[in-house]
């Protein structure tokens, strides 16, 4: 069965270019922070993802749910997550998402379908797949997508999480973003494929690979996926190929990516690309990209401000909501 | 007498099918996951008949996937259903640690979204299963804010507190006795019960010393208690029921009667269930105290498999008499 992708109208493509850059800007703001000493925790920075956070994020529907991974803030921007969240989770304030109880991008909202992720990945593999399993039970038509790294698909829930989705025909969509590097570790010492997405053979599910600094690309080939799974078509395992421009957190200065590495992929900047594309279709022009600038610098300089201006919560809130009554 | 007036006794593998059962046909937002629990009814028999009461969409055949499974529940609670997994041994809860202790505990503190689901599965010895059949995970997860654990003695029990795990909003593991499947009976409620989760019992009164003790341990408790009464010496029983969260008031009431402790677990005896009651009542209950509190339990080694090693090692009505002896004399 093959989908025609639906292209993305003008709309759609400003919507994303405004979500790239805005989450460069959040992060940007967000290295010069820890860089100062002014957080409290950790940053796992994802430039030079853009293209695949937020084409894959961007191709879900209303009802859907995106399971990120630790790196992917840029990822929950589509689905509604705010600056302000952002900081103020950063900033543990009592007024997060997660109420000063969990770090950095490990904020959710069900509501909004974005899971709250956990350190130890690909852990929402399972989860997103269990959530799958509630709407074929249900009879809804509602697609799960987990995100994770190419260094986590060496774990077994991963294995775990493909072959049970691919047995019962499940509507998940498996995104892997390889960026190069499971902290320190080149994927040649962590698995013998060049491919992430040859494993799906052994599940018998369809397998993709693309240019995760096209947004473009990603965008269509997820959608295609997602609305494959929504029709009933069950999993796709789909590979963005990509660079983490960062170290794996904040402190990391990455001394294990060579300067070549870093400069050959700052060529193919996802930002940059997306912008002489939208520049061409006359959708955007030198006057549009500096507006933007203004927009976004505004708006993660005001998050910034509301966070830094909300309070803490209180020592005891520590023992709150272990349960529900 | 005739046997046909006589009121039917439940055994307690019976009581738990009767809880899954009753509870699937009552909220269709409930199913099954696991092995061999479809065609095949289980391993031990619990789902027989479910597959073609519910259908292949209620009682949902797993491959061997523990991790895999387990987080699916985790990721269908978040939706809004109430997965019950059976694991086929307790032991096998161990390959779905993470999801258990990181994703399903931790999720409600982070955002306050529910998780209802429960994990379920045979738990303990004296079977002759050896080391991976036979382990008693519940100190692993009561040390775990934000799961509950439960450990039912008895068949009424067994039935109302599965119930009563099925309806709570949080993660809930529940470790049947294997020992006991077949072994204990009683005559149930005919009318409709939930037990509630996180108060203990008195499961015989009395007035010279406190056992605490939950589990299979409750029917060895209630065998010491009797010979003890032949030579004079009167037990209360404490059944703990749930061991996370640990109804300290019954706990401390009964020491507080009896001035006298004995925790008696299968579990292993370092930092096991009957060592946090030990501390509770060190603590809360000091100056109730005429003697000191003595654990009866298993020794800090596996399970062993050949029948004089596992008698050895799982705590016998002997060794109870053992401990009631020794505290007594005080």
């Amino acid at each position: 069965m093959d989908i025609k992708p639906i292209e993305p109208g003008a709309k759609e493509l400003r919507d994303m270019y405004y979500f790239m850059r805005l989450g460069r800007a959040i992060e940007e703001r967000l290295e010069l922070e820890y860089k100062g000493g002014k957080l409290p925790g950790a940053i796992y920075l994802g430039r030079g993802q853009e293209a695949i956070e937020v084409g894959a994020s961007y191709a879900l529907e209303q009802g859907d749910v995106l399971a990120p991974a630790h790196r992917d803030m840029i990822s929950q921007l589509p689905r509604g997550l705010t600056a302000r969240e952002v900081f103020t989770n950063h900033y543990a304030r009592a007024n997060s998402l997660t109420r000063g109880k969990g770090e950095a991008n490990y904020q959710g909202d069900l509501k909004r379908g974005l899971f709250a992720t956990v350190s130890m990945l690909p852990d929402f593999y399972p989860v997103a797949t269990g959530a799958a399993l509630a709407f074929k039970l249900r009879g809804e038509k509602r697609v799960a997508m987990p995100l994770c790294g190419e260094g986590a698909t060496s774990r077994g829930d991963f294995h775990e999480s493909l072959n049970i989705a691919s047995v019962l025909n499940l509507p998940v969509v498996f995104v892997v973003i390889n960026n190069g590097f499971a902290y320190s570790t080149p994927p040649y010492k962590e698995m013998k494929l060049s491919d992430v997405a040859e494993r799906a053979h052994a599940y018998a599910i369809p397998g993709v690979v693309v240019d995760g600094n096209n947004i473009i690309e990603c965008y269509l080939e997820v959608k295609k996926a997602v609305e494959r799974a929504r029709d009933g078509g069950g999993p796709t395992l789909l590979e963005a190929k990509t660079l983490r421009m960062r170290g794996h957190a904040g402190h990391d200065a990455a001394k294990y990516m060579s300067k070549e590495l870093v400069e050959e992929w700052a060529q193919k900047d996802p930002i940059e690309r997306f912008e002489k594309h939208l520049t061409n279709q006359g959708l955007l022009d030198e006057t549009g990209i500096k507006d933007m600038t203004g927009r976004v610098t505004q708006e993660v300089a005001e998050a910034l401000k509301f966070a830094e201006e909300s309070p803490y919560p209180e020592g005891q809130e520590a023992v709150t909501d272990v349960y529900r009554q | 007498m005739s046997t046909a007036n006589k009121p039917k006794e439940t055994s307690y593998v019976e009581a738990i099918s009767q809880a899954l059962w009753e509870e699937l046909e009552r909220d269709p937002s409930v199913f099954m996951l696991g092995e061999d629990i479809g065609d095949y009814g289980g391993a031990f028999k619990v789902t027989e008949g479910f597959l073609d009461k519910f259908g292949p969409e209620r009682i949902i055949e797993m491959p061997i996937a523990e991790e895999g499974f387990i987080g699916m529940a985790v990721g269908a609670a978040l939706m809004g259903m109430r997965p019950i997994v059976e694991v086929q041994y307790a032991d096998f809860i161990s390959c779905g640690w993470d999801q258990i202790v990181n994703v399903a505990a931790k999720m409600h503190y982070r955002t306050r979204d529910a998780v209802p689901m429960v994990i379920r599965g045979p738990s303990g010895g004296g079977l002759r299963a050896g080391p991976f059949h036979s382990q008693s995970p519940e100190g692993w997860f009561a040390h775990v804010p934000g799961l509950k654990v439960i450990v039912p003695g008895t068949v009424h029990d067994a039935k109302g507190l599965l119930k009563a795990a099925i309806r709570d909003d949080n993660p809930v593991l529940y470790f049947e006795h294997k020992y006991l499947y077949r072994r204990i009976k009683e005559v149930l409620p005919e009318e409709e019960y939930v037990c509630h989760i996180g108060a203990a019992k008195v499961q015989r009164e009395g007035s010279d010393l406190t056992i605490v003790t939950y589990g299979a341990m409750v029917q060895t408790a209630l065998q010491a208690a009797e010979k003890a009464q032949a030579s004079g010496v009167s037990v209360e029983i404490v059944d703990l029921r749930t061991v996370f969260p640990i109804d300290k008031e019954t706990v401390l009431n009964s020491v507080a009667k009896t001035s006298k402790a004995i925790m008696l677990y299968e579990d292993t005896r370092t930092l096991g269930i009957g060592a946090e009651v030990s501390a509770i009542i060190a603590e809360e209950g000091f100056e109730y105290l005429d003697g000191p509190i003595i654990r009866v339990s298993a020794p800090d080694a596996p399970v062993p498999f050949s029948p004089p090693l596992e008698d050895y090692f799982i705590p016998q009505v002997d060794d109870v008499i053992a401990a009631i002896d020794r505290l007594s004399a005080y």
